[in-house]
């Protein structure tokens, strides 16, 4: 246990729940003085208090930044979260998403009074549709997985408009849980696609799988190995040669935004991670942003609301059925996206321009290979190189030590970086997926690299408790999941 | 370049490393012919002062809803967010961590959450929350098909005091899954009758309280009637503040709870990011979407917190998932959480009575203007008024004078040509009487 009396460890401050903190009465706000009114609630007062604690503003100031100093972000260090592009958020984004003209507009105000902020969507819009080459993009969806969802519903409509929406979507073995759980959603029923020994998708067995019954093929490009598809071209065809679209998931976008257009690549549709590609912060889980970009043959079909220009400048049209949305799939999110998302952005999209993207994209793909160039012969490479923005090794190089792919993750958190995704793709074995980003310097990644080649030795020397104990010096040590899960205590109760 | 670390001389090191003459040789598995050899003909890198100019100019066309007198509703709730609020969400280790996957060092993210989840469980009513859904209106679709997988039934009945873009994603996202929608009209006079409609095919029954009229209704018979059926009753509710002054949702027999949760700590931002709040019972946990916080212990016995029932999550279960959510609304969950933490009971149910007050006195003030007729009765910081004039015309010419006086009825509803008059008054605390003073002198003079 704790060998200090309070469990307090110097900067690291225990701290108790909100509920802990109560004081009945106390409030961390003052109100202005008014008179109550005679209430008009039809007699539906609520019976009873609620059970929320009450605190003054600076224990909750305390409270959060207490709370704060136990998480790790990419502020604190190096992230190289495989598949999440942890790169540096840039603080001119939320100064600007803070604008009144922007954080303080509702989102029911007349369309003549939100005049920039309509053009701000388009604008953004353009950008996303010049860097992929297509011709369209809906900007209502709200995330990645909720941008599949507007891209499959948008291949499902145009089928359907041909008379069959058909039956099957294709996905690879190494994709994104989040592909196969959308595909179901939109009806679809899943078949996977094997990969080849390259760690790319075999093509003479997604051939043998391609029929008038497949919709649609579900790509990510880069590969969830950190790869280029670079048979790509010649799957473009084979899926259009049976009518099915070409869905792309643009999870990796940050490797080739500046040096590739999807469009070139023959893709009908991708989601864009604003939260990852162009630098909005992941905000310990969202929220995100996923516009959509279209082919021309999908454009129709697309969500509402969209933008458009109009005889008295921007207008929003926000209803399916008519005009221009006449043959639009429908609405999927309340009101018009993540604008506070898309404000920050375009913030990040002027600032790098398009030399700038283009360098972050090569710089990304450079400081991947040089983790590669530089931990291959201590780790197990999956396939061999050159990767894309990320660098996918499994876990042959522990064979017999004793220690696992999660131990190595909680180890590097001892040595002040946060882990790789682990055990993802599931196409190896034990994976260890890093993705350094544009935005560390070589010294960042010399350290790392330091560090990882250590605890490789380390591995190998057999000193397995070490690994198994690890994390040392976190607020919490490794937390029991399986105990969580057996007994869920999801909520906090008074106790009786 | 600001954000890019590397030098030329740091390149071209690790160009050597790596064995490599040019970064194009890193790019060869992308087919020739896909290849762009130069940045696109698009503008150049620009200075952080430059881009503040840009951006500043395009934020300059807008009226901001605190430089007007603002009613509007609709959905969204314009609230003074604390200072510490926002100075606090900006700690880099809240706005720069990802998914709190490792929890050693993500205690700070799992434990705000788990308190979130606990306050919103209080103020619903409810056993359970999770930690988050995109908005409430995808929160209602998930709600939908979450209802559909428990009781293996085809029919969910929507009222027509649910708000019709929530209406929609609903009706969108339940298309190809085997649910069939029964929308309800919508009818501000409040003569809705629901009870017909459930039947032995019925999932569930969706129903806003208060209504997107505004109007708070005893939902108890509902409830039982949902409940003999054995089809669930979800309560939609997109002012959560309301729940500090109005019997909770679940204290009057709701199976799931959804909220549009950005009237607390989050703001308007023009619609987005929301906040997606979903609360059910705890038997139903299980089939609940979205991300989960449970409390464990470590090695050492001390208590902490984790991701839990993650095997009803894409990312373990693929097409057999809940949903397919993976990024949630983390952040604003944080915001709407410090706020209700800031407030506390006291500051939540002051805060409320403080907006009934507000709506009262403009309901009352309003209604003595000739041409106005208050549609709504009961009702807690939101009504509906009926105009003697088209409501979009009235809004546009007050909207010219700095008064953003409501949602007019054509903008929720433009297939309902009988709603064109409606007009849905919103005041919160925001509003001063001074405000309330302009859009009824307005009002006046747009009806005259």
């Amino acid at each position: 246990m704790s060998d200090t009396i309070t469990g307090n460890r110097a900067l690291l401050i225990e701290e108790p729940l909100i509920f802990e903190q109560d004081s009945p009465g106390r409030s961390g706000i003052d109100l202005p003085a008014f008179q109550p009114a005679a209430q008009r609630l039809n007699g539906l007062r609520r019976q009873g208090p609620i059970g929320l604690p009450g605190l003054s503003e600076p224990q909750v100031v305390r409270h959060y930044t207490r709370l704060s100093q136990k998480n790790f972000g990419i502020d604190t260090g190096f992230y190289p979260l495989g598949s999440c592009t942890m790169k540096h958020n840039p603080r001119l984004g939320e100064k600007m998403a803070r604008l009144a003209g922007f954080g303080d507009l509702h989102p029911l105000q007349p369309a003549s009074t939100v005049q920039g902020a309509l053009e701000l969507i388009d604008s953004l819009a353009g950008w996303l549709k010049d860097l992929t080459g297509l011709p369209a993009v809906a900007m209502s969806p709200a995330a990645g997985a909720h941008g599949e969802l507007c891209g499959l519903m948008t291949i499902r409509a145009a089928h359907e408009a041909k008379g069959n929406p058909r039956q099957i979507v294709l996905v690879p073995e190494s994709a994104h849980g989040t592909n196969p759980a959308t595909a179901a959603l939109c009806g679809y029923q899943v078949v996977a696609v094997p990969a080849n020994a390259r760690g790319r998708v075999d093509l003479a067995a997604l051939e043998a799988k391609l029929d008038g019954k497949v919709a649609a093929f579900m790509l990510t490009n880069p590969n969830t190995c950190g790869l280029f598809e670079d048979q790509i071209l010649e799957i473009a065809k084979a899926v259009h040669q049976v009518g099915a679209y070409f869905y792309c998931d643009g999870a990796n976008f940050n490797a080739l935004v500046g040096r590739v257009r999807m469009a070139d690549l023959g893709i009908d549709c991708m989601h864009i991670n604003l939260h990852k590609t162009f630098a909005t912060p992941h905000g310990g889980g969202g929220p995100g942003a996923g516009p959509t970009v279209l082919s021309a043959a999908l454009a129709p079909f697309a969500p509402v609301p969209f933008v458009v220009h109009g005889p008295n400048g921007f207008e929003l049209v926000e209803e399916a059925g008519q005009g221009p949305a006449k043959q639009s799939l429908g609405r999927l999110k309340g009101f018009h996206g993540q604008f506070g998302v898309f404000v920050r952005a375009l913030a990040y999209i002027l600032s790098m321009g398009s030399d700038g993207l283009r360098q972050a994209s090569s710089d990304a793909v450079l400081n991947a290979n040089y983790l590669l160039a530089r931990l291959k012969d201590v780790l197990s490479l999956s396939f061999e190189g050159p990767c894309m923005h990320e660098v996918l090794f499994d876990d042959r190089f522990l064979r017999d030590t004793g220690v696992t792919t999660l131990d190595v993750a909680k180890a590097l958190i001892d040595e002040g970086f946060h882990p790789m995704t682990m055990y993802f793709p599931l196409v190896v074995h034990g994976a260890l997926l890093m993705e350094p980003t544009e935005t560390e310097s070589k010294d960042g990644l010399d350290r790392f690299i330091a560090v990882v080649r250590a605890l490789a030795a380390r591995a190998k020397a057999g000193d397995q408790a070490f690994f198994h104990a690890a994390p040392h010096h976190t607020p919490r040590r490794r937390l029991d999941e399986t105990q969580a899960a057996r007994a869920p205590v999801l909520r906090w109760r008074k106790a009786d | 370049m600001r954000y890019l670390p590397l030098t030329e001389a740091e390149r071209a090191a690790m160009r050597a490393a790596i064995g490599v003459a040019s970064i194009d040789d890193l790019f060869i598995d992308v087919p020739q012919a896909a290849r762009l050899d130069r940045p696109l003909p698009l503008p150049g890198h620009r200075s952080e002062l430059e881009v503040e100019r840009i951006l500043s100019a395009l934020a300059a066309k807008n009226l901001p809803a605190g430089r007007a007198a603002c009613f509007l509703g609709g959905g969204f709730y314009r609230h003074h967010i604390p200072a510490a609020l926002d100075q606090l969400l900006l700690r880099g280790e809240f706005l720069t961590s990802y998914t709190p996957y490792q929890p050693e060092v993500s205690q700070g993210t799992l434990q705000a959450l788990f308190e979130f989840q606990s306050q919103v469980a209080l103020i619903t009513g409810m056993e359970v929350a999770n930690a988050s859904l995109y908005d409430g209106a995808t929160a209602t679709a998930e709600a939908v098909l979450m209802a559909g997988r428990i009781t293996k039934r085809p029919k969910i009945v929507l009222s027509g005091g649910l708000h019709p873009h929530f209406a929609k994603v609903a009706a969108t996202q339940a298309r190809y899954v085997g649910l069939a929608i029964e929308a309800r009209a919508p009818d501000p006079t409040g003569g809705e009758n629901l009870l017909g409609a459930i039947d032995a095919k019925t999932a569930c029954v969706v129903v806003q309280n208060p209504s997107v009229f505004g109007a708070i209704s005893d939902l108890r018979p509902l409830a039982k009637a949902c409940q003999a059926a054995g089809a669930l009753l979800v309560v939609v509710v997109t002012e959560p503040l309301a729940l500090g002054l109005i019997e909770s949702p679940g204290a009057m027999g709701a199976d799931i709870v959804v909220a549009e949760g950005t009237s607390l700590g989050v703001g308007l931002n023009f619609g987005g990011p929301g906040l997606g709040l979903f609360a059910t019972r705890e038997k139903y946990v299980r089939q609940m979407p979205g991300r989960l916080v449970g409390e464990t212990v470590d090695v050492e016995g001390q208590r902490g917190w984790v991701l839990t029932l993650s095997t009803r999550e894409q990312h373990i279960r693929r097409e057999k998932a809940t949903s397919n959510i993976c990024t949630n609304s983390g952040l604003c969950a944080l915001a709407f959480s410090m706020h209700l933490t800031f407030l506390g009971e006291a500051g939540f149910v002051g805060l409320a009575e403080l907006n009934h007050a507000r709506a009262v006195a403009t309901a009352e003030r309003l209604a003595a203007i000739p041409g106005v007729t208050v549609l709504t009765d009961g009702f807690f910081n939101e009504f509906a008024i009926r105009l003697a004039k088209p409501a979009h015309q009235v809004v546009e010419r007050l909207a010219a004078k700095g008064i953003l006086a409501g949602v007019p009825g054509s903008r929720l509803w433009p297939a309902h040509p009988e709603l064109a008059d409606l007009l849905l008054v919103a005041a919160t605390e925001t509003v001063e009487p001074a405000d309330i003073d302009a859009l009824a002198n307005g009002l006046a003079e747009a009806l005259r």
